[in-house]
Formats: structure tokens, sequence, C-alpha cells
């Protein structure tokens, strides 16, 4: 297709050149402030003019699906509503400082950290929170290492293994190897819970953790959570709370107050800040009072003269990012926390837990085990859920989290979560019995409607191609 | 306000759907033992969206109207307003990873292009589509590095001037692959190079350098550098940013192995400390590099398109045997870095980069013509910014200048560190004025 022959619209078969295709300068590097031997010899780019990128990137973003686009029911991943607000307060001047600045100079952004660490804590029933982590995962990172910290200091060094529920994360694996630990998987029991007799099998004196989301990844309440903390109290190890799932419990129960004794929070799922793509989000930690003294450094504490200052805790792991993390992402998670407030976070949840359960009824795929809260997983049985979710995008929404956990055969895991209306919900289970009553032969040439059809996978990972300089002897553009 | 102003439903569709349900209310839904229900209270008062506003506005408020002479690994240029209004597009802002790439080709490409700027600015043949930020990306390439070297070692090399920041987090990241980080002297701004031949053996598994150095001299001994990593197997990561790359050696060239650093340069600013992690390697690592890469490909109508690859070495998929535990990254801000350094083109950037090492020696010549000053401390090119010596005590001298509005960092008993970019070259005047009152 001659790349400039295409449709003016950003409909079905969408298709725009890359930058570099549209014209690429090739600039020397010379005539510099600096001798030759520090400088390169040239550089290659593309150089459109201002209108040209506008209309490229409006073009791109006509070929992306976000959450104002329509339902995005991304089972763990709690893609909801983005209030408007929050982005122009997060673009105020005040916020754009650099993270050198002294104490006092920065005494705005340190009151809004600590005002966010203290709202954080009372939420999670914690009695400290770092806001250090960029991510969710990178909060599990600063978790364990903190874990790993308190046992060392306790001459419990010998701990050399983390415990992991089979339908967990795959950062809760991936986090405990990076920190060095063996990583032990703890089979679901039949009701899809953490069974306890296997959880006494598995942990002892060689436990520093437990890594539990709660509800867990099928929706499910680990309803014997004080039994499953005892377990893990007794053998002398941590239990972590995996937070992807808070949304579900804002307001009607609280990490701590279950035994967890530490946890992060995905400030970017739970309180509504967009999650760009692919991030930055915030992956925030609380801990009990025995672990505060390993968080990371720098703490923000407030002085007794009023004043906020940034301190380093008696035993800190030290850093877990280069400065306090992702800052815009916590003035975003900030602002959605007051507006909410007490009675909008609990009402949150509430209204999560409605609609997950309300899909839940209309799905015409076997839905086991239950009651659920704010995410179910449903069996496509027969079908392949990969096809299922292909075909639902032929149906204008995005399709849930497929073929995960593992638990259940071809999962389509299922999360609504509160911002999705009646309307949404009833056009999300519309597409699901659209795509049960179609055929095998529908399912696998979907979708159909979208900028591009079946994307080839295999040939993608066989034949590397991963900037527009693989890309010259491309005769298929 | 008796809840989330950001559910649609009416209280007749709560009671309709209760009925569906077969539920009397919502809290029947939960299924948590009394033991752990709570009953308490956050104390988070709720505001009308005016209010929130202005609580959170309010509160930014208290931060000092300073002018920032302030560098050191983070820098603001000035951002056209395109990258704020484009990357703003909330089919952009909204969307999750790209776990379904037919209805995500805009980010997908987006990043794409991303990915390919940085290969041409590295020279490198893989970039990823980005770390958290700058001290989280040198903890991953020396993971790669330990990883990938055909012989065991267990320590890493670094700079002893690189940024505290950076090393407690790079000995965060390789504490579980028990590595060590071993600190190479500085000599005049720049890395002691006879001194890193001493140091480094057959145990070394990475050697780092910056250019710009912490202290914002231009490296002259890249290649060296490289050499004695490469005599002992060891790989060579450079550490720098998307505008220094613009005109400075091309990483490939002098033989870096990895390159990392803050790409946030383009498109975010200083941010309080977020970043965007760079990274890129070279095309034989591409199996053990951390974090997402996005490919071409072809749809099932033979068209091009994008979708994220090598998943199998993600967490998602491999879990415990994962290149890396990251998984939300920095997309957004790859997105505007992006959009930024097409709006500046090659021209632009290596425009921009120019007045990077002018702006500077400007600078320090105005500040060493001040008694009792003397600027750049060190005899190098500099890059951004640049070391002072001042008679007075430094930490004296900053605080005067702070109580003029200008904040500069204190480096040393006698050594302030001075940053100017095209965000901050309009106020050097009144600087030069409080700088010869302060000193």
């Amino acid at each position: 297709m001659d790349e400039y022959d295409q449709a003016r619209y950003a409909g079905e078969d969408a298709h725009e050149p890359l930058l570099s295709e549209k014209g690429e300068t090739t600039v020397a590097v010379e005539d510099t402030p600096l001798p030759e031997e520090l400088t390169r010899d040239s550089v290659t780019l593309p150089s459109p003019s201002e209108p040209e990128i506008a209309e490229h990137y409006v073009r791109l973003s006509q070929m992306n699906y976000g959450v104002d686009t329509g339902p995005y029911p991304l089972g763990s991943c709690t893609m909801k509503y983005n209030p408007r607000f929050t982005e122009d307060v997060a673009a105020h001047p005040d916020a754009a400082v650099h993270p050198d600045r002294s104490d006092e100079s920065v005494q705005g952004t340190l009151a809004l950290l600590h005002a966010l660490q203290d709202s954080l804590a009372r939420i999670g029933g914690m009695d400290a929170v770092t806001l250090q982590p960029p991510a969710g995962a990178a909060g599990e990172f600063a978790g364990i290492a903190i874990a790993k910290a308190y046992h060392e200091a306790n001459g419990e060094g010998q701990r050399h293994e983390v415990v992991v529920p089979d339908s967990a994360h795959g950062t809760n694996f991936a986090t405990a190897a990076m920190a060095g630990y063996d990583v032990v998987s703890l089979p679901s029991g039949e009701d899809g819970r953490v069974d306890l007799d296997a959880l006494e099998a598995a942990v002892g004196e060689e436990t520093a953790a437990l890594m539990l989301t709660n509800p867990n990844t099928l929706g499910l309440f680990e309803r014997d959570i004080e039994a499953v903390a005892d377990v893990v109290h007794d053998s002398g190890g941590l239990l972590y709370y995996d937070g992807a799932n808070l949304n579900a419990l804002l307001g009607r129960a609280r990490p701590g107050d279950m035994g967890f004794d530490v946890m992060h929070f995905n400030v970017h799922k739970t309180f509504a800040t967009p999650h760009g793509g692919g991030g930055p989000g915030a992956g925030p930690v609380g801990v009990t009072a025995d672990l505060a003294d390993f968080l990371p450094s720098p703490q923000v504490r407030e002085g007794e003269d009023g004043d906020y200052e940034r301190v380093t805790p008696a035993n800190s792991i030290g850093k877990v990012h280069g400065q306090l993390g992702n800052w815009l992402v916590l003035v975003k998670a900030y602002a959605y926390l007051l507006r909410l407030g007490d009675a909008g976070l609990r009402d949150a949840s509430g209204k999560a837990v409605l609609n997950a359960n309300y899909l839940a009824e209309q799905v015409p795929y076997d839905v086991p085990y239950g009651p659920f809260h704010h995410e179910f997983v449903a069996s496509a049985g027969e079908q392949d859920a990969a096809d299922v979710a292909k075909r639902m995008l032929d149906y204008a929404v995005h399709p849930p989290t497929t073929k995960w956990p593992e638990t259940v055969e071809e999962a389509l895991m299922t999360e609504p979560t509160e911002a999705e209306g009646l309307r949404g919900l009833d056009q999300l289970a519309a597409a699901f019995e659209r795509a049960a009553a179609d055929d095998d032969a529908a399912l696998a040439n979907a979708p159909e409607k979208t900028a591009a059809r079946r994307i080839d996978q295999t040939s993608a990972a066989r034949d590397l191609r991963l900037s527009w300089h693989a890309l010259d002897d491309d005769s298929d553009a | 306000m008796s809840g989330t102003p950001y559910a649609p439903h009416t209280d007749a569709d709560v009671e309709a759907m209760l009925d569906v349900v077969g539920a009397d209310s919502i809290d029947d839904l939960f299924d948590i033992p009394e033991s752990v229900w709570f009953d308490g209270a956050f104390g988070i008062d709720e505001h009308t969206e005016r209010e929130a506003r202005r609580e959170v506005e309010g509160t930014l408020a208290r931060n000092a109207d300073l002018t920032e002479f302030l560098g050191r690994g983070h820098y603001a240029h000035y951002v056209p307003s395109v990258v704020d209004d484009l990357s703003g597009r909330s089919e952009f802002l909204t969307s999750y990873t790209q776990y379904q790439p037919e209805v995500t080709q805009g980010f997908l490409q987006a990043l794409f292009e991303y990915q390919s700027l940085l290969v041409e600015l590295t020279g490198l043949g893989v970039a990823n589509c980005s770390m958290y930020d700058a001290a989280t990306a040198l903890g991953e390439a020396a993971l790669l590095a330990a990883r990938v070297r055909e012989t065991t070692g267990d320590t890493v090399v670094v700079p002893d001037g690189l940024r505290a920041e950076r090393e407690s987090v790079l000995r965060n990241y390789v504490a579980g692959a028990d590595l060590d980080v071993e600190s190479v002297p500085m000599a005049d701004g720049t890395l002691d190079v006879p001194a890193l031949r001493e140091l480094v053996d057959d145990d070394t598994v990475l050697v780092y350098a910056e250019s710009p150095t912490t202290r914002g001299a231009i490296e002259a001994s890249l290649a060296e550098i490289a050499d004695v990593a490469h005599e002992h197997d060891a790989l060579f990561c450079l550490g720098s940013d998307p505008v220094a790359l613009s005109l400075l050696q091309r990483p490939a060239d002098v033989g870096a192995d990895v390159v990392v650093g803050d790409a946030s340069v383009l498109g975010l600013g200083t941010a309080y400390g977020m970043g965007l992690g760079l990274f890129a390697c070279r095309e034989a690592y591409v199996r053990q590099v951390p974090g997402r890469l996005v490919g071409a490909s072809t749809d099932a109508a033979g068209k091009r398109a994008y979708t994220l690859t090598l998943q199998t070495r993600e967490q998602h998929i491999r879990r415990e045997r994962a290149t890396s535990n990251i998984c939300t990254n920095q997309a957004w801000l790859a997105l505007r870095a992006a959009i930024h350094a097409a709006w500046l083109g090659p021209d632009g950037l290596v425009d921009l980069a120019e007045r990077m090492v002018e702006l500077p020696r400007d600078l320090a010549s105005r500040l060493d013509a001040i008694t009792g000053v003397r600027a750049p401390v060190h005899d190098r090119h500099h890059f951004r910014e640049f070391v002072a010596h001042t008679d007075q005590p430094a930490g004296a001298v900053a605080e005067a200048l702070e109580a003029e509005g200008f904040a500069v960092h204190v480096v040393g008993g006698h050594e302030v560190q001075v940053c100017v970019t095209d965000a901050n070259d309009a106020h050097v005047e009144e600087f030069v004025a409080a700088f010869e009152e302060a000193a």
C-alpha cells in the first residue's frame, strides 16, 4: 500500500506512516564549541513541522483505546475513570520543582507528601508509609527489601524463601527472585483460596514472607485471612499485601487489621490516576511500626515547629528510586483522595463490587467460585479465551484479561470498576454474549473492525524489528 | 455529596442491580468476616472539585519562588506546548499497557518511535520503552551484565562522584544477585583512568561511567574506559541523556555495551525528581533486556503493525525467571519525550546541545571574574553545569543566594555547583549580581 494512499480517518484499517517515513534529515555535527574528538559525526532523525507533528499524534491517539474510549474491564488492572481536574492540579507551576532544593524552600511539596503518607497509612491500617516506589512492582521490591532487612537485623538471615500463591501476579514471583529469594509456589485450594494445610506445609524457619492479594485475583476474599496471618507469623515470617485489588476494600477492611505487616498501594489503580499507556504509576509502601525504621530514605516528617523535613529512618534500606518517586502521580492521587473523602472511597468500592457481581450474572460463560468482590474470572470453556477477547474488540469494548490465572480454563478475568454505569455493563454483557455465540471461524478471524487485524506475534519475536532503522528493507511497509 | 462523583449509577440503578444479584444492600455483597470489618473513619473530608483544587494548589503555593540553577542529574529545558497538548489526549493518557495491540496501535507506534530515537542517539541496536529513572536503569544494567557475562564475577565499578542516590538504588538492585559495588576515584571532574585500570579485574561484571559527569564535565576517556572493561570481559555502561547524546560521542563508537540515563530532559523537566529511565544495549543482549519492547510485525491483512514483543522475558509470563520485575513503567513520559524530540528535530537537538556547552562556559567566566570565586574548578569542557570554588564557605554562599531567590548545589566546603539551561538563562544577569553579593 502506498503510505500516502490512506484513509483520512483513523477507523478500520487506519494507518499512519512513521515520522521517519515522512522524511529524515541528517545533520552533520561540526563547528561545535567542543573539540572534534568529543563529538559525534552526525545525527539522522525526522524533522517534521509542528503541523505535521500535531497531525501525526492526533492520528495515533485516534488509533488508541483508553478508558474514555469505552469499557475497559481489564481484570486486576483496575482501569477506572480519571478525573480531569487532577491533571490541571499536577500541571501547576508550583509542582515543578527540583528535588535538590532545600527543605525550607519546598514546604508545599513536603506538606503534600506528608499528608498523603498519613492518608494512605490510615486507609491501609498501617503505621508508616513511603511514597518513593515509582510503580506497584517497585513497591513490592521495596517491601520485600524491608522484610529482608528486618529479618537480617533480627539475626534471621537464614530465611531465604518467599511463598507466593499460584494465582498471584507475576510481579510477586519476579520481585522475590530479584531480591535474592527462592520462590515457593503455593497451590490454591479447591475453593480458589489459600489452602491452610498447604500453607502450613509451605512455611517454616526458612520463610521470609507470604505475598498475598486480598481479594485474590479470582475476586475472592480470603475469609481465613486471620488464620493465614497466624500460620505465617507463627513460622516467624511476615505477611505481605499486594495492593492491586485494594479498590475492592476501601473503607470496609484494612490490610493492617487483617494481620498484614507490609503492603504496597497501586495509586494509579485504586486512586484513579491515569495509567498513561503503561505508566507512570506509583507504588507507596505501608508498614507496621516494627518495620518503620527500615523504610527507604528519605521519609517526610513534620518537625516540632510544624515545618516538614526529609529524614532518613534509623535502619533504612536506602533507596529504590533516585528521588522520591513519581511525584506528579502522587499529586494526582492526593487530589483524588480529597475529592472523594471517606464516604466517596467507601462508595467507590461498593459500586465496584456491585458492578462485578451484576456483570458476573450476565455473562454467558461459567463463572466458577464466588462470591465475588471487584472482579470475577469466567471460563470460556471450549472457546479460546484470546480469540474471544479479539472478537470482543469488534463489539467496541476492551476485553478482559485473558488466560490468567491459569487455575481457570480459558480464563476471562473481568473487572468493570465503579466507573462503569448500567449502560456500559450491558454493553459489555452484550459483547460477551455475541462472542460466545460466534463460531470458531469468526473468532479466529477477529478482530475485523480495528485499526490493525490480528497481529502475528510469532514473527514479531522471531524477526525482531525494534526501531525504524530495522525497517529499511521492509518492502511490505 | 454522599459518594464518589465518578460512578454513573442512579439510586434506581443500584436498586435494580441489587435485585439482579439477589442482595438487599451493597454491604451484603462483601464477603468479609466481621472480625476484620472496618467501621472506623480515615478522617479524609470530601471536597468539591473546586475545594480540592484550592486545597492542593494552596499547599503547593507554600513552595518558595526560587529560580533554580540546580542540576546534578535533573534538568529543565523548555517544553513546547504541543507536548502537553498531544500527550494529554485522553486516548493516550487513559489507556493501559498494550495487551490488545489491535486497538492500541497508536501508543505502540509512538513507543516504537521513541525506541528508534534512542537507537539513533546511542548507536546501539536495542532500546526499551522505559525504566523508572536513571538510577533504576543503572540497577537493571548491572543485573543484565551479571546475566550475560560468560564467566562469574561479582563487582560493579562506579565513579566515586556518582550521585549518592543512584549508588544507593544500585546497591539495592544488585544485593539479591550478590553483587558488590566498588568506587573508582575521580580526577579533575572525570574518571581517574589509571585508578580504574588498577581496580578492574576479572571479578568485574560492569564498569559504569557518565558523560557529562555528576560535576558537569564531559568525559574525554570513554573509549579507554571501555577498553579497560572489555579487557576483563566486563560490560561498559555509559550514563548520559538524549540532549547530551545529540552532540557528544556516539556511545556505540566508544565501545558502550549499555547506555542508561534519564530521558526526562525531553518533555518533562525536573518534576521533583520524577524520571524517565533510558535503557539501550547491544543487540546481542536483546533477550536479556529488562522491561517492555515494541516490535514491528504484520497483521492478518499483511499490513505493518506494532506489538509488544519478547514478552517471554517479562514477569507476567516468566514469573521468577523474568529479566526484571518491572511492569508499569514510564510509557506516557516516553511519548512526551518522543514528541519533544520530533519538535526539535536533529537540528534543534544539536543546537540545544551546543548551547548547553556555551551557556555554562559563559556563566563560568562571568563568575570567575568575581573576586573570591574561581570557575570552573575543573579544567574540562562542561555540559549544562560546572563547579565553582568560593573563598567563602559554600553553605553560606548558597544561603545568601537563596535569600536572593536563587538555588544552587553545595558540593564541597568551598564548592557550589551551578547549572544553566534554556530554562533559566534569562535570569543569568540577576544571578551573577546576586553571586557577586553572596561571594
